[in-house]
């Protein structure tokens, strides 16, 4: 009966070790603090109602980068006990804690390396693109609300659950998952791995992997069917055209990651075989099946950030795109291609030469859009006159670290380079530059030019350029010894190195840089809250502080609720610049225009709803008891996420409307403000 | 204002079916992976029984015709749903309902057999892929039932409302997919198990 | 798919679309039932059959499509279809690649290989 109610979770599955208590302690006393301070200053109703339960994307939007944020502050510590250990273990001296193992066993090192993966590439950097698209695709686009926006909150609150499945070790104890972050088969199989480690990782990626896919279906859907009128698929800004593309490969390809993570359900929980090493399982096809997602997976998330440096070189060089359409194209190139390349992930692995060479060349040719998008970038800033503000040095950061990276790339994608490098540093330091380089600095360039039109205020531009350089230099300093390290021979996820391979110097260098890159964050948490204490020095007033071209620059900082009072017609690319500068009519013309009284009309907008949350949570529940086996829990979560399916197919108002006149009430508000 | 309102639900109607119609295509994608893995571990059946030995092809003749028949039923429920006849959606969708559950009782009497002659899924790589391919397809059929029998207690008590012939469009498009789906097993299970 | 009229359409329509449907019906009948002859009493060689098989699948794949799905009656910009293409696209591309993969690692990773390698001096 105790097997049924609480399946293997005993006592002594609870957390005890020095480290795994410290995030028990930390988490605990963030929780203790948040609760006791929303107690003081009254405000669980105003969260509850306000956020929680939003359906507005730019609401939502915003959770997703704080959670986001979050947990990459948690990806960022395991990346500094990775490096402290790699730095202080040797295999035969004693190190500094007179263990010659360094401060982590081997075990409790490959969960490290494991949760560090998994929460950076899916909790920080899809979280961070799925807020950054909720706050500003519907706006780009002249609409409302995505379209669908009850799934929406659906989609933010799996993440949530998501994120706190992968944190659950932290509660519950027992062990997260030693097998990478992808947790290869056969290692993830039972035969190696029977405890609750690799379930924690399949639950927690298949309930966020739900609201991935929720998410992308939307965004697909929004951007395909709810533009503004006018506003064809080529005169898109090209944010908007990066995230479809984006989210037209994630539709595509987790439906691939969540078969995957069923297959291997089904081997460790109704003792299938598909990955076993016995009874004709073939381990292989889980590296097959699970690469043909991860590798589209990175395009993912790197094509929306190539969107966002569109939209930053235009803006701050101060002329309209070079090569739209030529930009369309290659957007679409990349995404086709990303389905062709990804067995360059297991060259080694023995599909011979004829295979190898198929999938060394498709990987090169990748290589031709993403440079035609970089001559784009550079001739759009040719003859362009440049405002040199924080946004457009990350840009800069990153045309120097990922051009780097990426020809580290085609190095491997010769199959027998990469048999030298496969799994050593190498491939670490690329991938990494990739991420950090690319995706990363990506964030943070669309974080900073995106800022004042979400909150209002423009960020600290000094401490902003500060944190930049020291994220390059920090950067630089991390990666490069690592390249040398990859070449030299060292191998990956290794937690020691003997100190006779004369490794240490470059080791330390390494970890000097990630203590650079820590004062890095420093600075960037120092921006944000020096911004928000200056906030009423710096606010955006005209609702358009860089000078932009597309339709977001045409609302207030931050919009109203519904986003655009009258919906904008649109004419042309750069919507939003023609319409400062019209061409063929006089400037007293366009301030007649102005004048002119504009005619509100009702608006209707979906209401709020907790059923994202109680759903989210029942999904949760069943995750979490399918871990521990606690079959009883198991049941409840299943039955009252399907009971809360059907609840909601029975609600028949989910809107409401706005009429005109309250429309009129907060648009002359807003004006007045200005 | 009824104008407005027509115009309101075209556009829900268009973004609605078109997203499920998404929706769709990735649940298509996902039986292409086990699709994918059956066709690559279906020769893997270590001690156990080939494809050959267990499929009964006329069983398998049956339960086809019996889902294709119940894929043209829901058309014919669509048709009265268009002709805005609530008596003829009703006697449509209820005849889809039994056929489809026919199919599925009779698909667990082919794996009770199976598993009572220690035939289960545990056995070798082949069964996996085949147990799973197919209850992946059953358990979709039997999502589909519920959805369409909770539906049919809609339109008995609230009649054809905009929002419900909305929902009726597109569990018709959920059940016409399945039977597509099947088409395939059938096919490639089935057929090629027995060649 | 007129996706604007759900519940309302004049007997034009109607019977069109009463016309798909028994088209559809009859058609997969068929395409069901020869396949299925063409296995039980062993009509053709088998790399044939398996062939011939698949051709007859497809084909009622786009027969349900067609009849059942009203694809066609798509207004444009045909989005369904675009979107079926190119779901359809990582289909094939998942299930031939992988067959296609495996069946080179498993022969590369296996005893006669080995054997190969060890005995014969046969390359990857």
């Amino acid at each position: 009966m105790e097997q049924f109610i609480l399946g293997r979770l005993t006592w002594s599955s609870l957390p005890h070790e020095w480290f795994t208590l410290g995030g028990t302690v930390a988490f605990a006393t963030i929780l203790i603090g948040l609760t006791i301070f929303l107690t003081r200053v009254k405000r669980w109703k105003w969260l509850w109602n306000e956020w929680l339960t939003s359906t507005d994307p730019k609401k939502i939007g915003i959770m997703y980068i704080i959670i986001a944020f979050l947990m990459f502050l948690r990806g960022g510590l395991d990346v500094v006990m990775i490096w402290l250990q790699q730095t202080i273990g040797t295999t035969s001296s004693p190190g500094y804690l007179g263990a010659t193992h360094g401060y982590l066993s081997a075990d409790h090192f490959q969960q490290i390396f494991t949760a560090h993966g998994d929460i950076m590439v899916f909790f920080v950097t899809m979280g961070f693109l799925f807020g950054l698209i909720n706050l500003i695709v519907p706006l780009q686009i002249g609409a409302r609300d995505l379209a669908f926006p009850f799934l929406n909150s659906l989609g933010f609150w799996l993440y949530f659950a998501g994120v706190v499945l992968i944190n659950m070790f932290f509660v519950l104890g027992g062990e997260f998952a030693a097998a990478g972050w992808l947790a290869v088969a056969p290692l993830s199989e039972l035969q190696f791995n029977p405890g609750v480690g690799v379930d924690y990782w399949i639950w927690s990626l298949q309930v966020s992997g739900l609201g991935t896919l929720i998410g992308g279906i939307n965004f697909v859907v929004t951007i395909l069917k709810m533009r503004a009128p006018g506003m064809s698929l080529m005169r898109m800004p090209m944010f908007t055209w990066a995230s479809l593309m984006g989210m037209i490969l994630v539709i595509s390809i987790f439906p691939i990651l969540a078969m995957t993570m069923i297959l291997l359900t089904l081997d460790r929980y109704l003792g299938m075989h598909f990955f076993t090493l016995d009874n004709g399982g073939n381990a292989m096809m889980y590296w097959n099946l699970i690469w043909m997602w991860g590798h589209p997976e990175v395009y993912v998330l790197i094509i929306p950030v190539f969107g966002i440096y569109s939209e930053i070189v235009s803006t701050f060089a101060q002329k309209k795109i070079f090569g739209y359409t030529s930009l369309v194209v290659a957007v679409g190139a990349i995404t086709l291609l990303s389905f062709s390349v990804w067995l360059h992930h297991f060259f080694t692995m023995g599909a011979g030469a004829d295979v190898n060479a198929f999938f060394g060349i498709m990987t090169m040719w990748i290589a031709i859009p993403t440079g035609v998008q970089i001559i784009n970038w550079l001739f759009t800033m040719f003859r362009g006159k440049i405002i040199f503000k924080s946004p457009i040095y990350w840009f800069f950061g990153f045309v120097s670290t990922f051009t780097f990276g990426g020809m580290a790339g085609l190095l491997m994608a010769l199959p027998p380079v990469d048999f030298q490098v496969h799994n050593s540093l190498f491939l670490v330091a690329h991938f990494h530059t990739m991420i950090v380089g690319g995706a990363l600095f990506g964030i943070f360039a669309g974080f900073t030019y995106w800022f004042p039109k979400v909150f209002g205020f423009k960020l600290h531009e000094r401490i902003g350029k500060y944190a930049f350089w020291t994220w390059l230099v920090g950067f630089f300093l991390s990666f490069v010894p690592l390249y040398i390290l990859g070449m030299m021979g060292a191998v990956r996820r290794m937690d020691t190195y003997s100190p006779s391979l004369g490794w240490q110097q470059l080791f330390t260098v390494s970890l000097i840089g990630a203590c650079v890159i820590m004062c890095a964050v420093g600075l960037q948490i120092l921006q944000l809250v020096v911004s928000i204490i200056q906030r009423k020095q710096n606010r955006d007033l005209t609702g358009d502080p860089w000078n932009g071209r597309s339709l977001e620059w045409a609302t207030a900082s931050p919009p109203p609720f519904y986003n655009f009072a009258v919906i904008p017609q649109v004419h042309s690319r750069d919507a939003f610049w023609e319409m400062k500068n019209p061409k063929g009519i006089s400037s007293s013309e366009v301030a007649k225009q102005k004048k002119t009284s504009i005619k509100y009309e009702d608006i209707e907008l979906p209401k709020n709803t907790p059923m994202g949350i109680y759903l989210s949570g029942f999904i949760f529940l069943f995750g979490l008891a399918m871990v521990w086996h606690a079959w009883l829990f198991a049941i409840i979560g299943l039955v009252g996420a399907i009971c809360c399916v059907i609840l909601r197919t029975f609600d028949e108002h989910t809107e409401y409307v706005l009429t005109a006149a309250e429309v009129e009430q907060i648009e002359k508000k807003l004006r007045a403000k200005s | 204002m009824i104008h407005h309102q027509n115009h309101q639900e075209a556009i829900t109607n268009d973004k609605t079916i078109f997203g499920f119609w998404v929706y769709l295509m990735t649940d298509l994608l996902m039986f292409g992976v086990l699709f994918a893995t059956y066709s690559v571990l279906h020769g893997n059946i270590f001690n156990g029984p080939s494809g050959k030995e267990i499929f009964d092809l006329p069983f398998a003749l049956t339960e086809t015709i019996i889902l294709l028949t119940s894929s043209f039923t829901a058309g014919l429920a669509i048709w009265a749903l268009r002709n805005n006849n609530k008596n003829q959606v009703l006697l449509w969708f209820g005849i889809t309902f039994l056929l489809g559950l026919s199919f599925l009782v009779l698909e667990l009497t082919e794996f009770h057999k199976l598993v009572l002659e220690g035939d289960s899924w545990r056995r070798s790589a082949f069964l996996s892929s085949y147990f799973s391919l197919v209850s992946t397809h059953g358990l979709h059929i039997t999502a589909g039932l519920f959805w369409m029998l909770i539906s049919l207690i809609k339109v008995k008590s609230q009649g054809i409302t905009p929002g419900l012939a909305r929902k009726l469009t597109l569990l018709s498009l959920f059940w016409h997919f399945l039977d597509i789906v099947w088409i395939f097993i059938f096919t490639v299970v089935y057929l090629m198990g027995a060649i | 798919m007129n996706n604007e009229n759900l519940t309302n359409i004049n007997k034009t329509e109607s019977k069109k679309i009463l016309q798909s449907y028994i088209t559809g019906f009859i058609l997969s009948i068929i395409l069901t039932l020869v396949p299925y002859i063409l296995v039980m009493d062993h009509l053709l060689t088998p790399l044939v059959l398996v062939g011939v098989i698949l051709v007859f699948a497809f084909v009622q794949l786009a027969v349900q499509l067609l009849f059942f799905l009203h694809i066609r009656q798509e207004s444009k910009p045909r989005l369904n279809l675009v979107i079926f293409l190119l779901f359809f696209g990582t289909i094939l591309v998942v299930v031939v690649a992988s067959v296609w993969i495996m069946q080179h690692l498993n022969y590369n990773m296996s005893l006669v290989q080995f054997n190969n390698v060890m005995n014969y001096g046969e390359g990857f």
